[in-house]
Parts: C-alpha cells; sequence; structure tokens
C-alpha cells in the first residue's frame, strides 16, 4: 500500500516539472509525421522561423503508416486532456475533431490576412468549420501525375508519357515484352487507392470522380464506368514486377531512376526523391499529368486543437500566421516537392513540374475539375476512405472480376453511410 | 506483557490478521479498474455509435451487425484459427524438439540455448525489416538461391495473398519457439534421475523414455506454453504490422490489427470496441477453463 | 537434477556417435534459422549505402563501416532533433528501471501472500488478476489515457511507470505465485511459531529464496516494458519517448533517401539491452524457471 501510494504521489509532483514552461511569445507543441529526408527539412523551417520570433517548439514526431501512429497517439492525448498545439491533420478529419468540439479557430489571424481571397475555395471549405478557420493549409501536393523515365521509354521507341489508358496499355505491353517492368508500384492500400482514383479519373473525368468518390453516389459508384475503371486497374496488375506486395512508394520511385521500371503513378511527393537524387525534370525523368484533365487535389495542414493557457493559445495565433506568410510557403513546398497553398505565391524559384502544377490548378479551379482525393483522406471521412481501400486493395491482390470489385465496393460504401 | 502493552498487542494481533489481505487489496483493486472497469468502458463502446471520439449514445447491436457483415472480419478470423494452429503446433514441436535435443548433455549448451532463446528479447520493431527483405522475393532468400544458379527457386509467400499467413506463421514461430523450449527444458531438468535411471535399466530406448515416462510427467508444462502461445496469437499485433501491415491487400489481417484500424486509423470507436470484446470472449473461452484447473490444482 | 546426469543418450558406439553428429546437425540448423535475421541486420549495417544499393541483401559485407552505427547513435535524425537515438535510451532505462523493479516487488509480496498467507477468496483474487495479463493492450488505451489525464501523469515518464506496472503485475504475481505454491509452508509455519511476521518472513526468507524467479520476473519485465511501442507513443510526448518510438522513427518513415545500414544500427542499438539481458542471464532464466514458474 505504501510503495503504491508513494509512486502516485510521487508521480503526481514529477508532472509539474513538464517542458510547458512559460515563454512570452508562444508555445507550440507540434505533433507530426514528417520525419525525414525533404519533409523533416520542411518542418524544420518551420521550427526556426517560429523560434526566431521568439517562440518555443516543442517538436512531437510520431512517423509511421502515414500518421496512423500519430493519430493513435492524437486520440489518446486528446482523451486525457492533454491535446498538442498544432496537428498535421488533413481532410474531413479536421471536420470529425471539430464536431467533438476538440479544435480552437484561428479566425482572428485568417481575416485579418484574409486567406479566403489566396487560397483555392475547394481547400478553404476543408479548412474551416462552421465558417472559421481550424486549420492552415501549408502546401498543395498534385496526386494525379505519371512518372516515367525516359531512356526506358525510348528502348521501346516511345518518347512522350501516354494520354489515354489505352495508349499507357499499348506502351506498357511492348515494355513487358521487351522485359521491362512497366509500372513501379508499392502494395499497400494507399497506393492501391492512389492508383486506383487516378484511374477512376482518366475513365471517368472529374464528374464521375466527384459522384463516385466524393459525394459517393450509389449509381456512380455501380456504374458501368467504374466496372471499366476496375478492368482497367486489373491490366496495371499485370504490368507489376513481383516483389511490389508491402514496398515503400519512394522504393518505387528508385525503381524508375534506376532505369527499373518506366512508369510510376503518383503524386508529386515522388519529385521530392528525383530531386534529391540529383535528377532533372525533362531530362533524367518525365512528369506528366494522368490522364482526366483534371487536378486532384492533396494538402496538408496542421489543425489547431483545444489548448489553455495564454502562451499556447499565442503559440498558435503566431504558427497560423508563419504557416500562411509567403515566405515560408515558398522555403517550405521547395523542400517538399509540393506548391505553396496560397495561389498568388511566384514560383520563380520552383522547378517545371511545379509551375505545370500550378497552371493546370489554375486551369482546373476555372474549369470546376479540381476534385480532392480520396487515396489521401481529402474527399471522404477516414471511415468511407478505409472501406473504399479494402476494397480497392482486395480487388488488386486477388482474382475477383471487375464487377464483382463494383458490387463489393458499392455495398461497402452503403455500409458505412 | 504489562497493561500498557496491551493496546499495541491487539494492533499486532490485528496486523497479523489482516495484513496479507492488506497488502494485496490495493493490487487487486488497481487490477479491478485497471483490467475490469476498462474491460466494462469497452463493452458498453461496443453498444454506442461512437466514432472519433467516445460518444455514449446507445445503438443497440449496430456495431456488432457491422463488424459481421464486413469482409474483412472474416478474414481477420480466418487468419487467427489458421495462425493460432500453426503457431501452436509450430513452437511446440520446435520447442519440444529443441528442449529433449539440449538435455543431451551437449557441449557450447549454453551458447546454443541463447542463440534459440535470443529472438524472445527483441520486438518486430527492431526485427521486421530484416524480415521483410529474407521473405521479399525480389530481396531475400528466392533472389539468394536463384542466384546459386537455381532458376526456378520460387518463395513468393510473402506477396501471395493465399500463403502470406503463413509467412507470419514462420516468422512467429522464430520468435516465440525458444522461450517454449526454455520452459520444457527447464520442466525436463526437473524431472528426477531416478525415474530416468529406473526407466534405462528396464530397456527402455531414449525415445520410449521421453515418450511414454518424461513428457507425461511435465504435463504442466505442456499446457501452461499451449496458454501462453494462444494467447501470443490472439494478441499479435506487432508481428503483422511489421511483417506485412495486414497485406497483401489485408490477407494477413487478424482480429487484433483489425480492431486496431477500425479505432485509430478510421476513427471508429465503436465498431472497434465490438471487434474488442468478441476477442475478449475468445481469450476468455481459453483462460477461464486454465485458470480454473489452476486454482482447483492448488487448492488441493 | 544436475544436468551431467540427464543425458539419455549415453551409450558409446559407431551407433551412437552417429546420432550425436546427427544431434549437433539438428542443433546447428536450427541455430541457423534463429541467427539469419540477426545476421542479416548485422552485416547491413556494416555496409555502406552504395554496396546495399547494388548489392544483394543478405551477402556479406565488402567492406566494414562503423559509420552507420555512429550515426544511429548519436546523430540520425528523429524528427527535427539530429540526436541519434542516445537520449531516448536514457529515457527508456528510466522508464523500464523503476517499472521493472516495482512491478517485481509488488508481485513478489503478491504471489507470497496469496500462497503463503492463504486467506479466503485468495485463489479467486489470484485468478482474477491473472485474467490481466491475457488483455488486448490496444483496448485499454483510452480509458487509460483518460485516467492519467485525470492524476495529471499524461505525457509523462511517470505515466509510463504506471501503466507498466499495473500491467505487468499480472505477469510477475504468476510467476511468483507458482514459486511460492512450491514451497514448503512448514518452513513459514516454523518461523510464525517463532514470532516472526508478515513483513520479517518476506524479507528474511522468502524474498532470498526467490532468488531465481526474481531473475525470470526482472527478464521477462524488462524485455516487455522495453519493447512496448504502443504505451509509448500514446502516453509519451516528443523528448520523452522511449527508443522504440523514436526507432520507428527513425526506420518507418515514408520518404527520403532510406538509410537501411543507420536504420539496422539503430534497430540493434535498441535492440542491445535485452538482447544483453538474454544473453547475460539466460542460464538464470531457465533455472529459475525450473525452480517452479513453469508449473501450474
Amino acid at each position: 500500500m505504501n510503495k503504491f501510494s508513494l509512486l502516485m504521489s510521487a508521480a503526481a509532483i514529477s508532472t509539474i516539472v513538464l517542458p510547458t514552461a512559460t515563454f512570452a511569445d508562444g508555445t507550440v507543441e507540434v505533433l507530426h509525421w514528417w520525419t525525414s529526408g525533404g519533409e523533416a527539412k520542411a518542418v524544420g523551417e518551420l521550427k526556426s522561423s517560429f523560434e526566431a520570433q521568439g517562440g518555443t517548439w516543442i517538436d512531437s514526431p510520431i512517423a509511421g503508416g502515414g500518421g496512423d501512429a500519430a493519430m493513435t497517439a492524437l486520440r489518446a492525448r486528446v482523451v486525457a486532456g492533454n491535446p498538442p498545439t498544432a496537428v498535421q491533420l488533413k481532410g474531413p478529419g479536421i471536420q470529425e475533431w471539430a464536431i467533438e468540439g476538440s479544435l480552437n479557430d484561428v479566425d482572428d489571424v485568417a481575416k485579418a490576412e484574409n486567406w479566403d481571397a489566396v487560397l483555392p475555395p475547394v481547400l478553404a471549405a476543408i479548412m474551416k468549420y462552421e465558417g472559421k478557420y481550424v486549420a492552415a493549409p501549408v502546401n498543395i501536393h498534385r496526386v494525379d501525375w505519371i512518372w516515367a523515365n525516359p531512356e526506358v521509354l525510348a528502348k521501346v521507341g516511345v518518347t512522350e508519357v501516354p494520354t489515354n489508358w489505352d495508349e499507357f496499355n499499348a506502351v506498357a505491353d511492348k515494355l513487358l515484352a521487351a522485359g521491362i517492368t512497366p509500372l513501379a508500384h508499392g502494395g499497400q492500400p494507399w497506393q492501391d487507392a492512389t492508383v486506383f482514383e487516378v484511374v477512376a479519373l482518366g475513365i471517368g473525368g472529374a464528374d464521375f470522380y466527384r459522384d463516385a468518390l466524393v459525394n459517393l453516389d450509389q449509381a456512380a459508384l455501380a456504374s458501368d464506368t467504374m466496372v471499366k475503371t476496375f478492368d482497367q486497374l486489373r491490366k496495371l496488375r499485370g504490368y507489376v514486377d513481383q516483389g511490389f506486395s508491402g514496398r515503400d512508394w519512394n522504393l518505387a520511385t528508385a525503381m524508375i531512376m534506376n532505369g527499373q521500371a518506366a512508369f510510376q503513378i503518383m503524386g508529386d511527393w515522388a519529385k521530392g526523391e528525383f530531386l534529391a537524387a540529383g535528377k532533372a525534370p525533362g531530362k533524367d525523368f518525365l512528369c506528366a499529368p494522368a490522364p482526366g484533365g483534371a487536378f486532384v487535389l492533396n494538402s496538408d495542414s496542421f489543425t489547431f486543437f483545444k489548448v489553455e493557457g495564454e502562451d499556447q493559445l499565442k503559440g498558435q495565433q503566431v504558427l497560423a500566421s508563419l504557416i500562411m506568410s509567403p515566405g515560408f510557403q515558398e522555403t517550405f513546398n521547395l523542400a517538399k516537392g509540393s506548391i505553396p497553398a496560397r495561389t498568388d505565391v511566384a514560383l520563380d524559384k520552383f522547378d517545371s513540374c511545379a509551375v505545370k502544377s500550378h497552371e493546370d490548378l489554375t486551369a482546373a479551379i476555372a474549369a470546376n475539375s479540381l476534385v480532392p482525393s480520396m487515396a489521401h483522406e481529402m474527399a471522404v471521412s477516414r471511415t468511407v476512405r478505409g472501406e473504399i481501400m479494402d476494397v480497392v486493395t482486395n480487388f488488386f491482390n486477388s482474382n475477383m472480376s471487375s464487377a464483382d470489385g463494383v458490387q463489393a465496393l458499392a455495398s461497402a460504401v452503403k455500409r458505412v453511410q | 506483557m504489562t497493561n500498557a502493552g496491551t493496546p499495541r498487542v491487539a494492533l499486532e494481533r490485528f496486523l497479523d490478521r489482516w495484513l496479507p489481505q492488506i497488502v494485496v487489496s490495493p493490487l487487486f483493486a488497481a487490477s479491478l479498474v485497471f483490467v475490469y472497469a476498462f474491460i466494462a468502458w469497452t463493452i458498453y463502446i461496443s453498444f454506442t455509435k461512437s466514432g472519433v471520439m467516445p460518444n455514449y449514445t446507445l445503438v443497440g447491436l449496430a456495431q456488432y451487425e457491422r463488424v459481421w457483415s464486413t469482409p474483412r472480419w472474416y478474414v481477420a478470423l480466418q487468419n487467427l484459427f489458421v495462425f493460432t494452429g500453426l503457431f501452436i503446433a509450430g513452437c511446440m514441436i520446435i520447442g519440444v524438439l529443441l528442449a529433449i535435443l539440449l538435455d543431451q548433455r551437449i557441449r557450447l549448451e549454453g551458447a546454443i540455448r541463447t542463440i534459440y532463446l535470443y529472438p524472445m528479447a527483441l520486438s518486430f520493431i527492431v526485427t521486421g525489416t530484416a524480415w521483410k527483405w529474407i521473405l521479399n522475393p525480389t530481396l531475400g532468400i528466392e533472389k539468394l538461391v536463384q542466384g546459386w544458379g537455381f532458376r526456378d527457386f520460387s518463395f513468393d509467400w510473402l506477396v501471395d495473398p493465399q500463403m502470406a499467413i503463413y509467412t507470419v506463421v514462420i516468422a512467429g514461430v522464430w520468435q516465440s519457439s525458444g522461450y517454449v523450449m526454455a520452459l520444457f527444458l527447464a520442466g525436463l531438468r526437473s524431472v528426477d534421475d531416478e525415474i530416468i535411471r529406473a526407466a534405462a535399466i528396464d530397456g527402455a530406448g531414449p525415445v520410449r523414455t521421453y515418450a511414454t515416462i518424461i513428457l507425461p510427467m511435465i504435463r504442466p508444462v505442456f499446457l501452461s506454453s499451449i496458454i501462453i502461445l494462444a494467447h501470443l496469437a490472439i494478441k499479435s499485433f506487432d508481428l503483422v504490422v511489421a511483417l506485412t501491415g495486414g497485406g497483401p491487400g489485408y490477407a494477413t489481417d487478424m482480429p487484433a490489427t483489425f480492431m486496431y484500424a477500425f479505432a485509430f486509423q478510421r476513427s471508429e470507436l465503436g465498431t472497434a470496441a465490438a471487434s474488442a470484446v468478441m476477442m475478449l470472449m475468445t481469450v476468455m473461452a481459453i483462460m477461464v477453463p486454465y485458470l480454473y484447473s489452476e486454482i482447483r490444482g492448488s487448492a488441493k | 537434477m544436475s544436468q551431467a546426469q540427464s543425458g539419455i543418450v549415453r551409450r558409446q558406439g559407431p551407433r551412437q556417435i552417429a546420432l550425436r553428429i546427427l544431434l549437433f546437425a539438428v542443433l546447428g540448423l536450427f541455430c541457423l534459422y534463429y541467427l539469419i535475421p540477426l545476421a542479416v541486420m548485422i552485416s547491413t549495417s556494416l555496409k555502406s549505402l552504395d554496396e546495399i544499393r547494388t548489392g544483394s541483401l543478405i551477402s556479406l559485407p565488402h567492406e566494414i563501416s562503423l559509420d552507420a552505427w555512429s550515426k544511429a547513435w548519436s546523430s540520425a535524425c528523429v524528427g527535427v532533433r539530429c540526436t541519434g537515438l542516445e537520449p531516448y535510451m536514457w529515457n527508456s532505462f528510466l522508464m523500464v528501471v523503476p517499472a521493472v523493479l516495482i512491478s517485481t516487488f509488488l508481485g513478489a509480496i503478491n504471489g507470497y501472500a496469496l500462497t503463503k498467507w492463504r486467506f479466503p477468496g485468495a485463489n479467486v483474487i489470484f485468478a482474477l488478476m491473472l485474467f490481466g495479463a491475457f488483455i488486448p493492450f490496444q483496448i485499454v488505451l483510452l480509458p487509460m489515457a483518460r485516467t492519467l489525464g485525470y492524476f495529471g501523469l499524461a505525457g509523462s515518464v511517470y505515466g509510463l511507470v504506471f501503466v507498466h506496472t499495473v500491467y505487468g503485475l499480472a505477469f510477475t504475481t504468476l510467476f511468483f505465485r507458482n514459486f511460492f505454491v512450491s514451497v514448503s509452508d512448514g518452513i513459514v509455519q516454523a518461523a510464525k511459531i517463532d514470532g516472526a511476521g508478515f513483513f520479517p518472513i518476506f524479507f528474511k526468507l522468502m524474498l532470498p529464496m526467490a532468488l531465481p524467479t526474481i531473475v525470470v520476473s526482472v527478464i521477462w519485465q524488462f524485455t516487455q516494458i522495453w519493447n512496448d511501442f504502443l504505451f509509448g507513443i500514446a502516453f509519451t510526448v516528443g523528448d520523452s519517448n522511449p527508443v522504440t518510438v523514436a526507432l520507428n522513427n527513425i526506420v518507418a518513415t515514408s520518404t527520403g533517401v532510406k538509410e537501411y545500414n543507420v536504420d539496422m544500427a539503430a534497430a540493434i542499438i535498441a535492440g542491445l539491452p535485452t538482447l544483453l539481458v538474454y544473453v547475460l542471464a539466460g542460464s538464470y532464466f531457465v533455472r529459475g524457471l525450473s525452480a517452479g514458474a513453469v508449473k501450474g
């Protein structure tokens, strides 16, 4: 008994000595999963800018599973009444936490700096809850890219990245015949889902994509267009190499660099890998928008949790303002491979792929063909995304017929609505 | 004793009578709260519509219906049975075999035993990557053996949805069979040598001596090993996550990973709680008879 | 009891020698099975990144380099802090040592009270406590978080020590209870007649006898707690993360150039303390198990 209560009281006393000492210019504890390479460097930029303004930055990185481990920690922290100041959290996930009343808004900063005018409307809507900004976006990633190795393509007499899936299949068949792996792919559910949504966009266009994967319309989910999407997915399964299962995406990107494979379907974080390896766009690798003539949007953001105390509240305001400053948006995105979330930042320092991305973004906003990514948690709740990913990844890794796959998809989505 | 000492004596008597209970009760209370109250909480949550955070609105059996209508749950259950069966069988066979072999007055026994035991010391967070490489067809054993000139050699279980669960078994047996070996070795060492000598005088060969005399004598070791292995199998989480991440597809999903995915990746605490309750029921089905025999065994 | 007498294959002769060779062959094959993953990790950690990229992962290193090891220890980046694993190793030690000692001590006294001072209901209490060893830890995460938050222990090493003590108790109690059950009641009775009380009997008589079981309990708890990852990510904050979380942050990153040699060196470093415990105390482990922990 003695020992036990001793432990309790000793522990209770010692918690007072946690790293939450007060500083005049704000403290933030940031939970994120950017722990390596360009991403860690990008967070480092944020940290040093924040500290340059006199603030204190407490870093809480938790890598793994695209943030799954970090989400586990986040839930435990919120339940314990000890949430981080800011969390790398995105898409409808922001709304889920906002509904629980777990978030603080930074609308004062947003109003003063007029965020509405500089963010794409689709993105701004995701950052807001009940009309108030509760999160700040750091970047825009484009998901629907095809990356290619021009040298490998040249071996079968191809110089351009195909612009529709039939062409793609024709080139891939040629590559197969020449003994080259046409598609570098990593068999992880989110990568399967990435390929799936890019194919759906190419087969059905932006409207179909929106009906099926954003509005979850049963008619669209069970349509012939979806059957065709699954048919194409089945074809792509035939174009990957044997060791794809469980491979990390950056290893797939390395296969393109080393000439072991011709294409990769992946968002523009892949570009960061190419650039880090000293490859030049247009020469060592090609970037081309995937078929569909649209823009699949992915964006990372920091969400502000309900913390108390002058110090941390101040920290949230400072951090929000800092994230949205043009200077930070430029340095961060140069490090990360994405483009600024603000549409008004000059792209002089960015490479040709990024410039192309920005042009297409502007065009897509005008043509209403900017769609949020399902695979990257921008379009639907994590629940629905999980169910869709289960179906897609199961289809991709089995001999299921396209008709059965579509059936499974429609009923999985129905089940969770 | 003087009169002044009487209260002290009374206190001592009181302490003598109650001290064991006083010592045990806070620990027991802790287990009531941190095990049973938490289980009760989980059961309650499984009847609510909890999503991203706990929510106390009751929805009846909806979460259970949801679990049982999810194809992935059936895969997880099937994997649990396949894995548990093979894992226990594999660990027991290898563990018993190695214990008997090591019991033969082997030189280097200490070193060999340490080699067999060390996987237990490492978590799959540590060894997972190495296993992934070894089993990966384009990096590991398959490539190596093909490199030796056996072009037709194929070992691609890790990427084959039908076979991937068996790679999980291989790695699981690797980790735990040494522990079973240690348990049995300890059991064998505690068998009285007189009995062995008597058997030898009767002319029983080594195989018969072990099969009919020694192993039956250490029957309790079988029981505790199987219980320990069964609970490792049901709780196996790190293993699956580190080795296959549940893939290819969700071919190697298990109830523990299913529950984790729903609770923390998908923000469906209610559904996760329902699957957790079913896991707990499985654990109880195994544990209650064991605990019952444990109590009866020591009460005699 | 000594191992010299317990062998059964003992007669000499050609057949026995053949059996002996077979015996060693089988034992050797299993050594390979158990050693391959560790060998892959060690050999990879000694290679340069170029060699890993070009060669087979399983092949031996051409040139041995310890750069990866020093990087993993002192300069690998975990998030924005490039401190290597070193500070996190200390975090883990600070957490593991008290948690192991407290849970072992409490398990010992618990097992002693439940067996040598058997009171009505002692067995039921034991059975109920033992069940705690078998609950999946994922389900206790959120209620535990709430509890720790309530006591102001969330996000601290003390909270983690507390959690590990609570959930380790079931195992340590099991170990000690099974040991004390096998100790003759007569010893305790004699001591009681001599006037010794509950605590003197425990400290002077029982605890010294239970040394092998203490070793088993310490090894078991040390391994379990050191290797824990789930509680580590849920209940600690950045700087106070245990080494498993830091290792995960180094190894499980999704982007950037993967430095496999550093990953592997980091993994070995993180596993080294438990490995050492097994190597150094392994023989006590088996002895302790045979002293009672396997019975029941």
